[in-house]
């Protein structure tokens, strides 16, 4: 056990960003409070490969009711490492996704595009020995939220992850290269530093494409490094 | 060779179908859920509830609240193996959706003390709509308040905004609840911690 650095808060975006709105009530207006990291942070849920199921990987097959999900199907490839570069095995990514219309399976999305009945959106995956993932999935398309007036999404696959500890807890979205909408959104402004947006965004890949199926993406995800030195207790 | 941290972004208002399927519903498992601690896990058996409240006071119905507590014997739950054999996951999420006042709950049992000089606690992080960060903070239980008074992270949060991290025992007909609420913003704004 070993504690992890300091959040770099210069990769993040502030609680309260004003372009998008929904901050301005729900973040925290006062400096968190910084403290010693401990056992609490240093520790972490661990997953067994055994509960992700055989088909949770693959978000083109795991929510067929009567055919093939509808859309441009991608394979995502990526490597979750450290801020040392050091690879992390054995670590749970969770995803979930509008369908090829722009359209949520929840049931609160009101966006006029339709459902997909073979596609639900939703899977989970581990990293393997050397920190490698992989999901198949359908590229989501663009929506529309009220954020301001034509306010529309970048298409983008959310991921989460808890890394090695509590204190490298990560939710995140993956975006697509060349995407028009990028520029626009405030979500993904929301990190000022540009270099550390550019972190958000995938590769596509030519050699992770498989041919006559799906187009390969590459987004490796980068959670805080530990200390050099281990905690006292 | 460096690399930069990948950026944190919000959950946003979707995250249900893939985070908290079973909670809400949806044709999908829950691979972690409100249950931290099972019946037949060790020490006293718990239920903590409290809402999220935004800056006008309203209550949020599209967060998502997770906590990471040691057992009653001050333990962490490290390895699947032990969770699946003592009942005892350490982990819990909730989302605020589905409970008729968008609370969080979960079924648990009291940590024990992690180690000296600290009290009983768990480790919270809020997610919800609106946040491109989550934010980090604790409960820590009122009927503690010897082991409070020498917390040293407790005792670290400006004496006037502690209440904030401590809920408050309740004897309901069906257990022991501690009740506590998370104000993101305003005079009893939680304290959150940068970890």
């Amino acid at each position: 056990m070993s504690t992890f650095k300091p959040r770099d808060w210069g990769s993040h975006a502030p609680f309260i960003v004003p372009g998008y709105k929904s901050t301005i009530l729900r973040g925290p207006t006062r400096a968190p409070l910084a403290i010693k990291s401990g056992l609490t942070e240093g520790t972490g849920p661990r997953f067994a490969p055994a509960s992700v199921r055989k088909l949770d990987f693959d978000l083109t097959k795991n929510g067929i009711t009567n055919g093939e999900p509808l859309g441009e199907r991608i394979v995502v490839h990526g490597k979750v490492m450290d801020t040392d570069g050091r690879p992390q095995p054995d670590i749970l990514v969770e995803v979930w996704q509008a369908n090829a219309a722009g359209r949520y399976v929840h049931k609160v999305d009101q966006h006029d595009a339709p459902l997909d009945p073979n596609f639900r959106g939703s899977g989970r995956c581990m990293t393997d020995a050397n920190g490698n993932y992989v999901f198949y999935t359908i590229k989501p398309g663009a929506y529309p939220w009220g954020n301001h007036f034509n306010a529309w999404r970048p298409n983008h696959i959310h991921l989460s992850l808890f890394g090695p500890g509590f204190a490298t807890r990560l939710v995140t979205q993956m975006y697509f290269p060349g995407d028009p909408l990028l520029d626009l959104d405030p979500i993904f402004l929301g990190t000022e530093d540009a270099a550390a947006r550019e972190r958000l965004i995938a590769k596509f890949s030519i050699e992770k494409t498989e041919e006559g199926f799906a187009l390969g993406y590459q987004f490796d995800i980068v959670l805080r490094g530990r200390n050099a030195t281990p905690m006292e207790n | 060779m460096a690399y930069g941290e990948t950026p944190s972004q919000t959950v946003g208002p979707y995250f249900a179908y893939g985070l908290t399927a079973g909670q809400y519903a949806y044709d999908f498992t829950d691979i972690v859920d409100t249950t931290i601690a099972g019946p037949d896990a060790e020490g006293e058996h718990i239920r903590i509830t409290g809402r999220v409240l935004d800056g006008n006071g309203d209550v949020v119905n599209d967060a998502m609240i997770e906590i990471w507590q040691a057992d009653a014997n001050g333990a962490y739950a490290e390895n699947p193996v032990d969770v699946a054999s003592s009942g005892f996951r350490g982990l819990g999420r909730c989302g605020t959706g589905t409970d008729a006042q968008n609370r969080f709950y979960f079924d648990t049992v009291k940590p024990g003390v992690v180690a000296d000089g600290t009290a009983p606690f768990v480790n919270v992080i809020v997610f919800m709509r609106g946040m491109l960060v989550h934010a980090f903070t604790r409960f820590y239980f009122d009927d503690e308040a010897a082991l409070n008074a020498k917390d040293d992270i407790l005792q670290s949060v400006p004496a006037d905004r502690r209440d904030t991290l401590i809920a408050k025992r309740v004897e309901t007909r069906t257990g022991v609840e501690y009740r506590i609420d998370i104000h993101m913003q305003g005079d009893a704004e939680t304290v959150f911690f940068d970890v």
